[in-house]
């Protein structure tokens, strides 16, 4: 359905895209995954025929967007990060305005029903959209990505910004949508993609870096690391417990006492699940273990996992090699080379998250 | 385009814009009617017009100000460029939307003269046997319009260009009321010193023919007096013509960019 060949867009100097490939099938549901500013937007406002590319193609059904925008447009619904509203209209004229702005041929009071219905807005139709909350507004987008109809539809972070309850909503729409359209959905929330998507692209620096089935990225990062731990007993000498156990990368105590339990922070090495060790180390010594809270990945965590899988997978063919005997001295160079490159793209990596969080 | 227009048409009264623009400008042509004509015992209407192409100076970026600097602002643009609808076709709807409201304002300021008209057969009735012609020259407020119309046109076009290199609105009706007031003065420093003995401003003949061209005003003379200019008619089309291009390209560009 959607075919996109070798893209590269820079702004100036900025390199946005570099050299990017994916294809959607019909009726895929895709999650677009990346941190900010990986190329997510530039991206989906190329296929949206909003911005050109510098070269590439970009193909919808069989349509070139670059030579055909008119068709490939005709093709597409997109709710863009901000959702494109005017304040001063009503949901009502809103929606025929995008109505004949696309110039839909469906039987328009039953098609703007229908399309009200899927997004629940039927009860906000005649008040001005200035006047309705984030949520609502959310949802009129959405309506407007709707309108015509389209095979394909593109979101752009579409839960940003809304309150909980919304976001699962919005999950649960954006999940039935994919029963009869083509969806691509771009976010920077793992559960998000997780929830909603078959597939994910993820992305970085305008490169992608992994293209899997959602159950493939899922059992990368399964693999948890960090835990919430709750012990009672001597604060110190438990720490001293959890520094010394191998396979711990970092132990921390936290500023919660409850009773003589304390609560810590502990980091394991990659690949190492500590949580049985630590619960027979601890009865060892009778200490009481009360809580067990796994903390959620950050987006560099998976980032490094998906990585490190696809690099890991590189690094035991080489160890492989070289238990085989081998002793060329060049294929070792190679292995040691890509371990230091994926420790310094893990490090640049989180120094760049690092960047964006402020 | 033709919803774009609708959208565009409806908007001017969404907001105070569309009343404020046409309440602005039907109380000061209607005063300035009366001031040089009525006050001035005078069926001529060649300061009226003149006056009034001054007042487009101020009111006509209030129309134009917000064409594309607010869709910019609210990000709605990004709706209109992923419709099935062409850049061109987008530009064009927003300028025949202003130009629609800027034309029904021309046309409904015409009732102005309906005091000159009765005034005028009253006073023939009175004195039928007068050589001296008595009442409105129908033909010089004819021209007049037209003329002020493609003046307009003109205006419309520049505002619009000027929007949509800008994200507000505000400074877009600055920027526009700057370039159109330097347009007037443009006008007045080519024509100084036209009637004295060959001294003028700006004494190189190739640079006054070239900043003439961006004189919008000083072509307006002949329509004042009733005359169809042909030249002048093709003048304003074309200058219209060409900012509302430079509209399109500046979209065309920012794709690429």
């Amino acid at each position: 359905m959607i075919t996109i060949d070798h893209l590269v867009k820079s702004y100036g100097s900025i390199q946005a895209l570099d050299d990017i490939s994916f294809h959607v099938d019909k009726g895929e549901i895709i999650g677009f995954l990346g941190p900010n500013g990986a190329g997510k937007s530039t991206c989906m406002n190329i296929l949206t025929g909003y911005l050109s590319s510098n070269s590439g193609v970009v193909k919808v059904g069989d349509v070139n967007v670059l030579s055909d925008p008119l068709s490939a447009k005709k093709l597409i619904g997109y709710l863009p990060e901000q959702p494109p509203v005017y304040p001063d209209m009503t949901v009502e004229e809103y929606l025929n305005f995008v109505y004949e702005l696309k110039g839909c041929t469906l039987n328009r009071k039953k098609h703007l029903e229908e399309v009200c219905e899927v997004v629940k807005i039927s009860d906000v139709m005649k008040r001005l959209i200035k006047n309705l909350s984030k949520g609502y507004r959310q949802r009129v987008g959405i309506a407007q990505a709707l309108i015509n109809n389209p095979p394909i539809i593109i979101f752009d972070e579409p839960t940003v910004g809304l309150d909980p309850k919304q976001i699962i909503e919005i999950r649960n729409l954006i999940r039935n949508l994919g029963r009869d359209h083509t969806v691509i959905l771009s976010t920077h929330i793992l559960q998000e993609v997780q929830a909603v998507c078959d597939r994910i692209v993820i992305i970085n620096k305008g490169k992608i870096v992994a293209d899997e089935l959602t159950e493939n990225i899922t059992k990368a990062v399964e693999n948890n690391r960090r835990f919430n731990v709750k012990i009672c007993g001597p604060q110190k000498e438990v720490l001293a417990l959890l520094k010394g156990m191998t396979g711990v990368v970092y132990a921390e105590p936290l500023a919660l006492r409850d009773g003589d339990a304390y609560t810590y922070t502990i980091e394991s090495e990659y690949g190492i699940d500590i949580r049985k060790k630590l619960f027979y180390e601890l009865a060892e010594r009778r200490w009481a273990l009360i809580g067990l809270e796994s903390l959620g990945m950050s987006l560099e965590d998976i980032f490094i996992a998906v990585v490190n899988k696809t690099d890991e997978s590189k690094l035991r063919r080489e160890k492989s090699k070289r238990q085989k005997g081998s002793s060329k001295s060049a294929e070792i160079n190679a292995a040691d080379d890509i371990i230091r490159k994926t420790e310094a793209d893990k490090a640049s990596y989180v120094s760049n998250l690092d960047d964006d969080e402020e | 385009m033709f919803a774009i227009y609708k959208k565009e048409l409806r908007s001017y009264f969404t907001n105070a814009i569309g009343y404020v623009y046409v309440g602005v400008f039907l109380a000061l042509s209607a005063a300035l009617c009366s001031y040089t004509t009525l006050q001035q015992a005078s069926y001529s209407t060649t300061s009226y017009f003149t006056f009034m192409i001054y007042s487009f100076i101020i009111l006509i970026p209030l129309l134009t100000m917000r064409l594309f600097s607010e869709e910019k602002k609210m990000k709605t643009e990004q709706l209109l460029l992923t419709a099935p609808v062409t850049i061109t076709g987008m530009v064009l709807g927003k300028y025949f939307a202003a130009f629609t409201l800027f034309l029904g304002s021309v046309l409904a300021s015409c009732v102005n003269f309906f005091p000159l008209y009765v005034l005028g057969a009253a006073q023939s009735d009175a004195d039928p046997n007068s050589i001296k012609f008595i009442g409105v020259n129908s033909g010089q407020i004819l021209g007049s319009l037209l003329g002020v119309i493609l003046i307009g046109a003109a205006i419309i076009a520049v505002g619009m260009l000027i929007s949509s290199l800008t994200e507000n609105q505000l400074s877009a009706a600055v920027i526009t009321i700057a370039a159109v007031a330097s347009m007037l003065v443009l006008n007045l420093i080519v024509v100084m010193g036209e009637d004295s003995d060959g001294t003028r401003v700006i004494s190189s003949y190739v640079v006054r023919t070239v900043l003439s061209w961006f004189s919008i005003f000083s072509r307006f003379s002949n329509f004042g007096y009733g005359m169809l200019d042909f030249s002048a008619l093709l003048y304003y089309i074309s200058f219209a013509g060409v900012f509302v291009y430079l509209t399109i390209r500046v979209y065309e560009k920012r794709r690429w960019s």
